[in-house]
């Protein structure tokens, strides 16, 4: 006789720590496995939109470093060729150079954390964090270097960047550059291989392609569905038209290929922070434009880049004042989380959480 | 530039071949289309083998006090390019255009943060709640005329 179960529905979160901050999941379980899920968020909702209203251009900017707090570069990056767009500017070389080196080594930043907390959500106890955080952390020294400041940067300007990088920035990024490739080396040998992970994470939530384009799913989720898409090559902005690199892409969209896709994506970063050290040259590193910018009435821009999380993109409008009339933020966390349901239902509650880390979503940019 | 954008005029003109009469008027990179006509005009574009324009990049709302904007921006990842669409919605009231969450599954989320915080229905989104702010808040804080 079959034995009857009863759906059971459990609230994971809002203060979760595998949520990946204040992030609510309503799942219907039958069993162990999951027939029902929603997400719910908000808890952490500042009203970014808003507060833009009332800012001018230049102090939106410290806006924007809270949103994806793990990667504020591009989120930097994204307002500024915004506005850039908006005032029909272009920063000097050495100003698009610098903002690249910062947007790409952002980059590995915001993937270490992104493959130590999958892999913390398997079940490693920290281990794998740390070797990820380890090389994290000399990024935010030069950072600190930089602009003074960790995490909340607010170091790029519309028309280029706030200071040029001083001398012992360059020391501590060769340093980084030769050190670096051995220990993430180290990461690789120890994870891509690695029996557990291969078990645990092959073939678990595959995202099909055609269901990751109709949902807008964007960055390493939807090239691990297995396309090539990356607007640093679909539309090259800063440096990212001189420099080369490949755009590494999955097979099955499942969670193992999201996490290989990150750790490609890492190497590729490099790559490009190798190549921008070598051509980088001496010159001027900020627009000489007035401290309140006016755009024209009317005018509008998309300023979009490929951030950490996927298409990070500023849709602002002026009426000619001083603050943008509209500042909406189409954050790639926020869309990518539209195939929570697809990904988790049908798996088991031992894979959930392993999922959702696969998506790497940042509730700072969900919520804004 | 790999991708480039679609100017206005030849989306228009698709649109009056695929979507006759909802076209209201085109500019530069930009075509404006009658909001009831929005589901319809969403499923041409996705479909349309020329178009094809099948990711939806982002659906934004904006308050021009005598109407609501809503502008729809999209690309085609096969043909390698984009496209602006919008509509314009004149009522404080009760706005309201066609949901395109059946169109592009993407459209889900955005669509009911657009009901949330500017207070723009979108009719047959099939769980159009708030999605930022808590049931029962009152009002629609990107409004320009919530203080």
């Amino acid at each position: 006789m079959p034995i009857r179960t009863e759906p059971m529905t459990v609230n994971i979160g809002p203060q979760h720590p595998s949520t990946h901050g204040v992030f609510r999941l309503r799942v219907t379980f039958d069993g162990e496995v999951i027939v029902e899920v929603e997400p719910v968020f908000g808890y952490l909702h500042r009203g970014s939109e808003k507060l833009a209203e009332e800012r001018n251009y230049v102090q939106v900017i410290t806006l924007t470093d809270r949103l994806d707090y793990v990667s504020p570069m591009t989120n930097n990056q994204a307002y500024c060729i915004g506005v850039e767009k908006l005032l029909g500017v272009e920063p000097p070389p050495r100003a698009k150079y610098l903002r690249t080196i910062a947007a790409e080594l952002q980059r590995i930043a915001s993937h270490l954390v992104a493959i130590g907390f999958f892999l913390q959500d398997l079940g490693t106890l920290g281990t794998p964090l740390m070797y990820c955080f380890r090389g994290r952390e000399k990024i935010l020294d030069m950072f600190e270097m930089l602009c003074g400041a960790r995490i909340t940067v607010s170091y790029l300007r519309p028309g280029g960047v706030f200071f040029d990088a001083p001398p012992e920035f360059w020391t501590a990024l060769d340093t980084f550059l030769r050190e670096f490739p051995g220990e993430f080396e180290e990461l690789e040998q120890l994870l891509l291989e690695n029996e557990i992970v291969m078990v645990r994470t092959r073939g678990i939530s595959p995202l099909p392609l055609d269901v990751a384009i109709n949902c807008s799913v964007s960055g390493p989720v939807l090239r691990a569905s297995g396309l090539a898409w990356d607007w640093r090559k679909m539309d090259p902005y800063d440096a990212y038209g001189w420099v080369e690199f490949d755009v590494p892409t999955g097979a099955n969209g499942d969670n193992y290929d999201r996490f290989w896709v990150r750790m490609q994506e890492v190497r590729q970063s490099l790559r490009i922070v190798n190549q921008c050290r070598e051509q980088i040259e001496p010159g001027s590193v900020r627009l000489e434009l007035p401290l309140v910018l006016r755009p024209k009435p009317g005018a509008e821009a998309y300023g979009r880049v490929e951030a950490s999380k996927g298409e990070l993109a500023f849709y602002l409008v002026s009426d000619g004042g001083i603050a943008p009339y509209r500042c909406k933020i189409r954050s790639p966390s926020l869309i990518n989380l539209t195939v929570t349901e697809h990904l988790l239902v049908g798996w088991k509650l031992a894979d959930m959480i392993v999922s959702l880390g696969s998506v790497d979503i940042n509730m700072g940019e969900v919520d804004r | 530039m790999v991708v480039s954008a679609l100017s206005g005029r030849e989306v228009a003109e698709w649109l009056e071949a695929g979507a006759p009469g909802s076209v209201e008027r085109w500019q530069e990179q930009t075509v404006w289309v009658k909001p009831p006509s929005i589901a319809e005009v969403a499923r041409f574009l996705r479909d349309n083998p020329s178009l094809d324009l099948q990711f939806l990049n982002s659906i934004s709302a904006v308050d021009f006090i005598e109407y609501f904007e809503i502008v729809y921006h999209l690309t085609s990842l096969r043909q390698q390019h984009t496209a602006v669409v919008k509509s314009r919605v004149y009522s404080r009231e009760a706005p309201s255009l066609p949901s395109v969450y059946h169109v592009w599954r993407g459209a889900d989320f955005q669509e009911r943060e657009i009901w949330d915080l500017m207070g723009v229905r979108f009719d047959g989104h099939p769980n159009l709640k708030r999605i930022m702010l808590w049931e029962g808040f009152e009002g629609h804080p990107l409004r320009k005329d919530y203080l």
